[in-house]
């Protein structure tokens, strides 16, 4: 098939940026969407133009590390698909694809499609942990998990980083993200001892890495990659406010 | 030519860091024989990890633990992406939880033969004793671990082993062991004990009064190049397995870190040992730019077939039970599908090379699951199996559950890399070599479930343990970047990118990486022939002149150029395919995941030569002509005998 491309050039942080078309030929419908951007990259090389920046990695939908909003939309049309395992037989000979990066205030652009997305470590270092310093560890079988908090943790854990709910949020919120972690921690019981800090301080450096408030509007979770309910967001304002209750 | 055209002899090598005696308390005595450094002290040392992965993240975050002050480096944005986090099937520990007759000897037995007696049994043993403080560990972090109504852990049995002591969570176990670590990394850094530095590359190791002292970093985003010192290196960069080309290694894998220390002295030990994985998705064309891999935790409960006849192309569902060949199961009744990975990928290949192969070329197998789904039901195939599944069908757009799967093996894992001994300190004095990126716990052949042990039994337990007795000695002298040795080591990176930048050829780097990729699959793949490895060599110093004579390298060196870095990467690629194909020619024996044509049984199982090849093979860095260091293996305590799986 072949394809018009529209896709965002910046060429580092300081540039305005815009959108560039370019037509790419011979498009096989069994190519990833990223191996199409290699193609185009192929030519772009050839032809002495500089190649489209682009993250990616593992291409087979668990390191969280592609990031693209296709035609409107974070990782493109596919449900529950990141951008590296979508097919080129999703899209019909002709279309315009509209190929864009996260655009959110807590996720600077890099270059062309690459944004820096350290704003999540930084949640993460504020309290997305158990304390449990090498070789602490009772034995794995002294505290049994219950089955189904078990596999609730494990569906919440399953989040893979890539930022496609901020991206997709109206406020560019990461509160499915700080969610997803609370709601994984929360449910074992070797989570409990730092539950109330945890997300107290988790949301904090929330706010401060410039993400948006939450106002359940459910747009993240209907792009995620990995179905992260929105569920997880009520849990964390239940244990949000728990831990206001018990602070005061 | 002769084999002397290809190398020459050393002296030999050995390890002097494993203790004598009883092999159970092996470790508790290097561990009270190491010296130790005081914690006031430890604050004064500064460690550099290279890598965020299994390895590296644990061992960062361990040792950012203990005190000492680390910094560490990956190329993706965020340590959690580390390729650890797509591993899928689960981590081996013998815990005994089933009482179905698992021990620490058992599994330090099974590791030893599965990698077909070409391992260390000092280092392998250590490996397992290990292994069940892992998973109390991963457990207390709060890994979300599979278990059972009880709320007990579940496990199940994998490829090479009788017992069930493989503990998984879904078909997601390294995300999952990832994110523990990656999440007790960040709480060093937010500590202030680890400082982090994502997007930047290892392009070159320091080594000063013949001590590793530090590493030479691109900075991705600017371009920056700067000079980072220590008192130690730790190098947890992970396997070359991106040498073919395709495999199923994250696309940014690459083996510049340890190709630089090995250059610099640091022996690679047992570079053709490749493990090429039995269950990954066929290729679909040309665009191809990765392969993915299908736990082989679905060998479980998939049963691999091709038709009995050749050429025959009906669907799936038409053929009869009895036209259908259930290979595994008949050549290997007492594992069946669960034969180790070599054995397994092999026997794919004899029924692809029969014609009996199913898929577009005739390069598949079917993995098929209608047994299982018939005898435990739709739903207890998905809860078990359902992403690999959703996978499967985003793919290759078919539904694995009405239709079987087709697989066709793939590179998935190196067992080769840089020569570490049992402190797992390389020959370079200062510089320590964790996870996949060293060589020493699998032999010929790794089992499943055993990269994720290995990975955080060095960064966990291993590795800070025995970086102290190298450590008492320091801090080492301070140096800055008048040093001569520091600024000849920066000169080279500098020298190389404007090298690479002023190519300017006529072909993307790409290209000629697929070109090093189809020889590498063709003569040292799943077969390797004396004739073929040689026409090989002579291939590879070809496509790698024209390399450094085509290849086109866009844009500068100031700023993200991410072709700059593939550059980079490839030309250090093709040294190394070089190696592995001496290496493979050298070695004129069949072990594990090396098999040569010329040493197989009447059967056509791999043969080994214990009375010539019962060594590991320690290459020092030559250009064209490798020196081979040999350090003989001895077994104390599994005898090494012809691998059955019968």
């Amino acid at each position: 098939m072949s394809l018009k491309l529209r896709i965002w050039r910046q060429a580092d942080a300081a540039d305005k940026g815009s959108m560039v078309t370019y037509q790419l030929q011979n498009v096989s419908p069994d190519m990833s969407f990223l191996e199409m951007l290699d193609v185009l990259n192929e030519r772009l090389t050839l032809d002495g133009e500089d190649p489209v920046a682009f993250d990616h990695d593992c291409r087979e939908g668990i390191c969280g590390m592609c990031s693209l909003v296709i035609n409107g939309i974070p990782h493109g049309p596919e449900k529950a698909t990141t951008t590296c395992q979508l097919h080129m037989r999703h899209f019909s000979d002709g279309q315009t694809i509209d190929i864009e990066p996260w655009r959110a205030a807590a996720f600077p652009v890099v270059k062309d499609l690459v944004v820096d997305r350290r704003a999540f470590d930084k949640i993460i270092q504020a309290g997305g942990y158990i304390s449990a310093p090498t070789g602490s560890a009772p034995d794995a079988h002294a505290t049994p998990v219950p089955k189904a908090d078990a596999d609730l943790a494990f569906e919440a854990a399953t989040c893979i980083g890539c930022g496609a709910c901020v991206a997709a949020c109206p406020n560019g919120s990461g509160m499915l993200f700080t969610a997803a972690k609370i709601t994984h921690l929360g449910l074992m019981p070797q989570g409990q001892p730092e539950r109330n800090t945890r997300v107290i301080d988790m949301i904090n450096a929330h706010d401060e890495a410039g993400f948006g408030g939450c106002t359940n509007t459910g747009e993240c979770t209907s792009v995620c990659p990995k179905g992260i309910p929105l569920e997880t967001i009520s849990r964390l304002n239940k244990d949000y406010r728990q831990a206001l209750r018990a602070a005061s | 030519m002769t084999m002397t055209d290809y190398y020459t002899l050393g002296d030999p090598v050995a390890d002097t860091k494993a203790p004598d005696g009883p092999i159970e308390t092996r470790w508790e005595r290097r561990r009270f024989g190491a010296k130790l450094v005081n914690p006031a002290n430890k604050r004064k040392l500064t460690v550099l990890v290279v890598g965020t992965g299994l390895a590296g993240g644990s061992a960062a975050a361990t040792l950012g633990e203990l005190g000492y002050q680390v910094k560490s480096y990956c190329y993706q944005d965020s340590p959690r992406r580390a390729h650890s986090i797509a591993a899928q099937g689960g981590i081996n520990a013998a815990k005994n939880y089933r009482n179905d007759g698992d021990s620490v000897h058992r599994l330090f037995y099974d590791t030893v033969k599965g990698g077909d007696f070409r391992s260390r049994e000092s280092n392998v043993h250590r490996l397992a004793q290990i292994s069940t403080q892992i998973i109390d560990q991963c457990v207390a972090q709060g890994v979300p671990f599979a278990r059972e109504y009880g709320g007990l852990l579940d496990t199940r049995s994998f490829g090479g082993a009788q017992v069930s002591r493989t503990f998984y969570a879904r078909g997601q176990t390294g995300q999952q062991l990832l994110l523990g670590a990656y999440q007790a990394l960040e709480r060093q850094i937010a500590a202030g004990t680890v400082t982090m530095h994502d997007r930047h590359e290892m392009l070159e190791l320091i080594i000063v009064d013949g001590r590793a002292r530090g590493i030479v970093v691109r900075d991705l985003v600017t371009g920056e190049i700067s000079t980072e010192f220590a008192d130690a290196v730790v190098l947890a960069s992970g396997g070359y397995g991106n040498v073919f080309f395709l495999s199923t290694n994250a696309k940014g894998c690459n083996v510049t870190a340890s190709w630089r220390a090995h250059r610099k002295g640091a022996l690679f030990a047992n570079p053709c040992y490749t493990q090429i994985h039995p269950t990954c998705i066929p290729v679909s064309g040309d665009h191809q730019s990765k392969l993915t891999l299908m736990s082989e935790s679905l060998r479980n409960d998939g049963r691999v077939w091709v038709p009995k006849a050749k050429g025959d192309d009906r669907v799936p569902a038409d053929i009869p039970e009895d036209e259908r060949d259930y290979y595994l199961e008949r050549i290997y009744p007492a594992f069946g599908n669960l034969v180790p990975r070599d054995i397994a990928s092999r026997a794919a290949k004899n029924v692809c090379d029969e014609g009996r192969g199913v898929g577009p070329g005739g390069l598949g197998v079917y993995l098929d699951f209608a047994a299982a789904i018939g005898r435990l039901g739709r739903d207890a195939v998905e809860a078990k199996y359902g992403n690999l599944f959703e996978m499967y069908e985003r793919i290759t757009g078919e539904d694995p559950y009405s239709t079987p799967m087709r697989i066709y093996p793939a590179v998935h894992y190196t067992m080769g890399g840089l020569w570490v001994d049992y402190d797992l300190q390389s020959t370079i004095p200062g510089l320590f070599v964790i996870g996949e990126a060293n060589f020493s716990d699998h032999g010929a052949n790794r089992l499943g479930a055993s990269a994720l042990m290995q990975g955080l039994a060095d960064g966990y337990f291993v590795l800070p343990n025995t970086i102290g007795d190298y450590l008492a000695a320091g801090p080492f002298p301070k140096l800055d970047g008048e040093n001569a040795e520091v600024a000849e080591a920066r000169k080279l990176v500098e020298d190389r990118i404007e090298k690479l930048l002023s190519i300017n050829g006529d072909r993307t780097v790409d290209s000629i990486h697929r070109e090093l990729g189809r020889i590498m699959w063709e003569y040292c793949g799943m077969e390797r022939t004396d004739a073929g490895l040689r026409k090989a060599i002579s291939e590879i110093r070809e496509l790698k002149a024209e390399f450094w004579q085509r290849a086109k390298v866009p844009g500068d060196g100031e700023g993200l150029n991410q072709s700059l870095e593939r550059a980079g990467r490839v030309a250090d690629f093709f040294e190394l395919a070089e190696l592995m194909c001496i290496d493979a020619l050298h070695r004129e024996e069949s072990c594990g995941g090396h098999f040569r044509a010329e040493s197989q049984t009447e059967e056509g199982e791999a043969e080994r030569d214990d009375e010539r090849f019962s060594y590991v093979a320690a290459w020092e860095f030559g250009g064209d002509l490798p020196v081979l260091h040999k350090e003989e293996l001895t077994f104390d305590y599994v005898h090494p005998s012809q691998r059955s799986y019968k």
